[in-house]
C-alpha cells in the first residue's frame, strides 16, 4: 500500500472520452475522466453551476460539457470555461503501470 | 462597327486577364469596348481550384469565376478556343488562329505561364501530361478511371496536389522529387518532413533526392527509371516540375522580353499601347508564379489605364495552402543566417509545427504546418515590418495570445483591429477595406459579399472572417448566416456540407469525418459529436457502430436525467393504450425502486421519477418482464403516438384512430431522428389527440385521412400544415414513413420538423412526398430498411448486461470508517 495513492482499478475500465465514478465518504462522488489521448483526470462529480453529474457529460479534448446546462468545465483546472464562472475541486489522479491511482486523502476523507 | 469607343483586346482568358478587366470595369465601365481572346474553349475559371476539381471536391461550375452572363452584362466579346497567333504593331491588329483579324487601340497580354517539361528521354510518350488546365485534369481523370500506377514528377505544390487528387481517385501514386525535402521553396526541412510523413501515411510513395533518368514505354508510358537504377511502373506520368512565363507571342511581336515580358510600374511593355500582366511578366527583375501578386498587378494596371496611376511596387509573397488537405503556410525568408532568431513551436499530438524568424526585432519569415490560422497575421507583420519586440515572447502562440487574449474572446474586436489593407481572402486577393466597401455598397449577407467582391468565394477558408467583418460593419443589423452556418466551432462546413461529404467520401466513423473534413479540434465538441453520430447512423444504417461517448447523457443512459442526477423512466404504451397487467408492473416497479413521483405525461404514458443510475438495468428488466419496452422518452427519436378513442367508442369517431396510432407506433418506434418526433391521430376534426401541433398528425374524416406536418407545441407554437389527404390507412402509413425519412435525411441535427418545414417550404415537402410517387416509395423503403436495424429494445440489451459499466461505479471504498481510520 502506498501512503499517498489509492489503486482503484485498471485504466481500461475507463472508456476513452468517457468517465466513471467513485463514491466517497459523505455521499459525494469523484468523477474520473479519460481523454482521447489516454490522459486521466479527476474532479468532484458536481458541476459548479447546478451540481450536474459531470461524469455523464460529453468529454472532448481536456474539457467536459455538463449534461444539465452545457457548461464546459476544464478537466485540468476544474474551472468553468467561456462566459461561465465557477470551479469544481480537482482530485489528484495518475496512471501507474496501467492502474488508476487516486489521491488517498481525497478519496478517503471525502471531498468537501 | 459596334461602337466608337477605343477597343481593348485582351489576349488570355485566364485569371490575370479577366481580373484586369474586372479592375478596369470597377473604375470606369465606359472607356473601352473590350474583347477577350482565350485559347481554352470555355469561360474564365479559377486555375488554383483545379486541384479540388481533380480531387472531386468541386465541379467545373464551382470554379467558374465569370460565367457567360458576366461577359454579356459587361458587353465583352469573348472569343474562346481561338488563340491569338500574331500581333501587327504597326497596324495595331491581331490575328487569331482562325484567321480572324481585329484592330486594337490598347492590347493587354495575359498569356500566363507554361508548364516546364524536363526533356528526359520519353517525355513525349502518350501518357505524359502536365497539370495546368481543364484538359490536363480531364486527361488525369481518364487515366484514374482506368486505375493503376501513377508517377508524379515534382514535389512542389502542383505535383503534390496532382498526387493527392490521383490518390483520392484510386491510383497508386509515387512522387519523384529531385530535392531532399518536399516544397523546399515554401517549407523548411522540418515542415517538409512532416508533410512527407503525412502523405506517406495516406498511402503515397514519396521519393526525395530522386532524379529521373528516363520515361520508358512502347508507344505509351509504362514507367519511369531513376538515375540510381530504380524502376517505377506507371500508366501515367504527371510532369509538375515548374512553370515558366509564356512569352512566345511577345517575343515574336518584338517586345522587350527577359525572363518574362518586361513591364513598367503601370504594367506597360516596351510598346506604349501594349500592356502585360500576370505570370507572363517580369517586373523589376522579378517573375511571380503565385496568385496574390497578380491581384496587385491588375490593380496597378487598371489604375494606370483609366484612373490615377498608383505604380506597382512588386509583391512580397506568402503561400497559404491546403496541400492534400493539410494546412501549410509560408512567407518571407526562412533560410536563417546571421542575426536571425528562430522561435519554434511543435505540438506532436496535433501535428502542428510553427516557426517564425525574427531579425532586428522584425518578423522576416514564417513557416506554419498543421495550423495556419495565424498566417495572415504573421504576413501582415512581415509586410509592414512592424517592431515585434514587445510581443516577441507571445509571438509564436499567435495573434489572439500575443494581443493579450482579448481577441480570441471577441472575434469582432479582432476584426476591428485589422488594417484596411490586411488581406482577408487569399484566393481572390481581397482586403478588409474592400470587403468593408462592398458591405457599405449594400452587400448585407455572405452571399452578397461573395458576389460583390469575391471574398470567400473560392476555397471558403476565410468565411468565418468575412462573417465577422459583416457583423463588425453592420452591428445588430447583421442577421447572421443562419442558412449557411458552420456546424459548430470545430469546422467551417455546414451541416449540409458534412452530410454530403459523409455520403460522397463514404465516411463511416466520427474520427474519419473529422480527419477528412479537417476538424479544427482533436475530438470535436458536445455539439458536433452527437450530430455526426446521427448523420453516420442515418447514412449507413446497416453498418453504423454506435459511439456511446457521442450521445447526450439521456440517449447514452436510455433514461431522462433530472436536476438531481437521478433518472426518469417511461415505458412505451402503444397508442396510449395500457392494460391492468402493465399498470400493476409499473406500480410494483415504482414501489421497488422508490420512484418519488409517478406522472402522467402529455404523450399518454406514465413517467417514473427519481430512479438511480445503478437501478436502471433492473427496473428495465422488471418492465420488460411485463412486456414493456423503452418509450424513448429521452431520445431524439420517435416519442409517442397520441390517439383518441376513435370509431371504436366515440359517437363522433369516423375511423379507428387508436388502431391506426398503434400501427404507426409499431412502424416508427426506435427510429433515431434529428430531434424528437411526435405523432398523433385524431378520430374526427374535433381533434382530441391534438394532432395539429405534432410533427406528423392524422385527422380522420369520413372520406379518409388528412395528413398534417410540421406542428409544434413548444416554445414557438406552430400549427401543422396540411400535406395532403389520403383515403386508406395503408397510404397514411406510407406517407408517414416517407415523410419521416425525408426529415431524417435532410433536416439538420436538432432541427424539429417545424423550423425545417419552414426553411425548405411546404411546397418542397409536397413535391417530394405527394407529387413524386417513385421518390416517396424510395424514401419509405429506406425508412423501413433503417428500421430493421433500429427496432431493438435498448432496455432489454442493457438489462442483459450490455454497457454495464455505464451503470456501475468504477470502485467502492468500504467501509469508509474503518479504512479512513487507519
Amino acid at each position: 500500500m502506498n501512503a499517498e495513492w489509492l489503486d482503484i482499478g485498471p485504466v481500461d475500465q475507463l472508456p476513452a472520452l468517457g468517465a466513471r465514478t467513485l463514491p466517497v465518504q459523505g455521499g459525494e462522488e469523484i468523477a474520473i475522466f479519460r481523454t482521447a489521448n489516454g490522459s486521466v483526470y479527476a474532479l468532484v462529480n458536481k458541476c459548479p453551476h447546478k451540481h450536474g453529474p459531470l461524469s455523464q457529460g460529453i468529454v472532448h479534448d481536456t474539457t467536459v460539457t455538463c449534461p444539465l446546462h452545457n457548461w464546459r468545465i476544464s478537466l485540468i483546472t476544474g474551472e468553468a470555461l467561456g462566459e461561465d464562472e465557477g470551479c469544481v475541486p480537482v482530485i489528484p489522479v495518475k496512471i501507474d503501470g496501467g492502474r488508476i491511482l487516486i489521491g488517498r486523502a481525497a478519496a478517503l476523507a471525502g471531498v468537501m | 462597327m459596334m461602337s466608337n469607343k477605343p477597343h481593348l483586346i485582351v489576349i488570355g482568358n485566364g485569371m490575370a486577364g479577366c481580373r484586369a478587366v474586372e479592375e478596369i470595369l470597377a473604375r470606369d465601365g465606359d472607356t473601352f469596348r473590350i474583347s477577350i481572346f482565350g485559347a481554352e474553349p470555355r469561360v474564365n475559371y479559377n486555375r488554383i481550384m483545379l486541384s479540388p476539381l481533380l480531387a472531386g471536391e468541386k465541379s467545373f461550375e464551382d470554379i467558374i469565376i465569370n460565367g457567360h452572363d458576366w461577359y454579356q452584362d459587361n458587353q465583352i466579346d469573348l472569343v474562346s478556343g481561338d488563340p491569338v497567333v500574331a500581333v501587327d504593331r504597326a497596324n495595331k491588329t491581331i490575328t487569331a488562329a482562325s484567321g480572324r483579324v481585329e484592330h486594337y487601340d490598347k492590347l493587354l497580354i495575359a498569356t500566363g505561364s507554361d508548364p516546364f517539361i524536363i526533356p528526359v528521354p520519353g517525355h513525349k510518350l502518350p501518357g505524359v501530361i502536365t497539370f495546368r488546365d481543364m484538359d490536363d485534369v480531364g486527361a488525369m481523370l481518364e487515366a484514374a478511371n482506368r486505375g493503376g500506377d501513377a508517377v508524379v514528377i515534382g514535389g512542389g505544390l502542383l505535383g503534390l496536389e496532382a498526387a493527392h487528387g490521383l490518390s483520392l481517385r484510386g491510383m497508386k501514386v509515387t512522387v519523384i522529387h529531385l530535392m531532399p525535402t518536399l516544397m523546399e521553396r515554401q517549407l523548411d526541412e522540418a515542415a517538409g518532413w512532416l508533410l512527407k510523413s503525412a502523405l506517406e501515411s495516406r498511402g503515397q510513395t514519396i521519393l526525395t533526392g530522386a532524379d529521373t533518368a528516363e520515361i520508358y514505354g512502347d508507344g505509351k508510358v509504362e514507367g519511369v527509371r531513376l538515375k540510381d537504377g530504380r524502376d517505377i511502373p506507371a500508366t501515367i506520368v504527371v510532369m509538375a516540375v515548374g512553370i515558366r512565363p509564356n512569352t512566345k507571342l511577345a517575343k515574336e511581336t518584338g517586345l522587350a522580353v527577359g525572363r518574362g515580358i518586361q513591364v513598367d510600374d503601370d504594367m506597360v511593355t516596351s510598346d506604349a499601347d501594349i500592356l502585360a500582366v500576370g505570370e507572363c511578366v517580369e517586373h523589376d527583375g522579378n517573375v511571380y508564379g503565385l496568385v496574390a501578386p497578380l491581384w496587385d498587378m491588375c490593380r496597378s494596371l487598371a489604375a494606370g489605364l483609366v484612373a490615377e496611376p498608383n505604380g506597382y511596387r512588386g509583391s512580397v509573397t506568402s503561400t497559404k495552402l491546403k496541400v492534400a488537405g493539410l494546412d501549410v503556410f509560408s512567407a518571407g525568408d526562412f533560410s536563417g543566417g546571421e542575426g536571425c532568431e528562430d522561435i519554434v513551436l511543435r505540438d506532436a499530438t496535433r501535428g502542428v509545427y510553427k516557426r517564425v524568424i525574427v531579425k532586428d526585432d522584425r518578423l522576416v519569415g514564417a513557416v506554419l504546418y498543421g495550423d495556419t490560422a495565424d498566417g495572415n497575421w504573421y504576413f501582415d507583420l512581415l509586410k509592414k515590418e512592424e517592431d515585434v519586440s514587445s510581443i516577441r515572447d507571445a509571438l509564436i502562440f499567435g495573434q489572439a495570445f500575443a494581443s493579450g487574449g482579448g481577441l480570441s474572446a471577441n472575434p469582432i474586436e479582432a476584426v476591428a483591429g485589422m488594417a484596411d489593407d490586411a488581406e482577408v481572402c487569399g484566393c481572390n486577393g481581397v482586403t478588409k477595406g474592400q470587403v468593408m466597401a462592398c458591405i457599405g455598397g449594400g452587400a448585407t449577407s455572405l452571399d452578397a459579399v461573395r458576389a460583390g467582391c469575391k471574398a470567400s468565394a473560392s476555397c471558403g477558408s476565410c468565411t468565418g472572417l468575412v462573417e465577422n467583418i459583416l457583423a463588425f460593419a453592420m452591428g445588430d443589423d447583421y442577421a447572421g448566416e443562419r442558412e449557411n452556418k458552420p456546424m459548430c466551432k470545430c469546422t467551417s462546413f455546414t451541416h449540409e456540407d458534412v452530410r454530403k461529404a459523409i455520403i460522397d467520401k463514404e465516411l463511416k466513423v466520427i474520427p474519419q469525418v473529422m480527419q477528412a473534413l479537417s476538424w479544427s479540434t482533436p475530438d470535436g465538441c458536445s455539439s458536433c459529436r452527437p450530430a455526426l453520430n446521427y448523420y453516420l447512423l442515418c447514412a449507413w444504417p446497416g453498418e453504423h457502430e454506435e459511439d456511446p461517448q457521442s450521445r447526450f447523457v439521456n440517449e447514452r443512459m436510455h433514461a431522462n436525467i433530472q436536476k438531481d442526477g437521478t433518472y426518469s423512466v417511461v415505458p412505451r404504451m402503444w397508442g396510449g393504450v395500457t392494460t391492468p397487467n402493465e399498470l400493476r408492473a409499473i406500480a410494483d416497479a415504482a414501489d421497488k425502486y422508490n420512484a418519488r413521483m409517478v406522472k402522467v405525461t402529455g404523450g399518454q404514458r406514465l413517467d417514473l421519477f427519481g430512479i438511480k443510475k445503478e437501478d436502471l438495468p433492473s427496473i428495465w428488466a422488471d418492465l420488460n418482464a411485463a412486456g414493456m419496452v423503452s418509450g424513448h422518452a429521452y431520445g431524439k427519436a420517435l416519442r409517442t403516438v397520441k390517439t383518441c378513442v376513435g370509431s371504436e367508442w366515440c359517437r363522433f369517431g369516423t375511423q379507428d384512430s387508436t388502431g391506426l396510432g398503434i400501427k404507426l407506433e409499431h412502424m416508427t418506434w426506435g427510429s433515431w431522428m434529428p430531434h424528437k418526433f411526435k405523432i398523433a391521430v385524431s378520430g374526427c376534426p374535433r381533434n382530441c389527440a391534438e394532432a395539429t401541433i405534432k410533427d406528423f398528425g392524422v385527422i380522420c374524416v369520413d372520406s379518409g385521412y388528412e395528413l398534417l406536418i410540421g406542428g409544434n407545441g413548444g416554445i414557438h407554437l406552430r400549427g401543422t400544415d396540411l400535406l395532403c389527404k389520403v383515403s386508406t390507412e395503408q397510404e397514411a402509413m406510407d406517407y408517414c414513413a416517407a415523410f419521416i425519412q425525408l426529415y431524417r435525411e435532410e433536416a439538420r441535427y436538432l432541427d424539429r420538423t417545424a423550423p425545417w418545414v419552414e426553411r425548405v417550404g411546404l411546397d418542397y415537402v409536397k413535391q417530394r412526398i405527394v407529387e413524386d410517387a417513385t421518390g416517396r416509395e424510395a424514401l419509405r423503403s429506406r425508412f423501413l430498411y433503417a428500421q430493421s436495424f433500429l427496432q431493438i429494445d435498448p432496455w432489454a440489451e442493457r438489462a442483459a448486461g450490455k454497457e454495464a459499466h455505464l451503470h456501475q461505479h468504477i470502485a467502492e471504498i468500504r467501509p469508509f470508517a474503518v479504512v479512513g481510520g487507519h
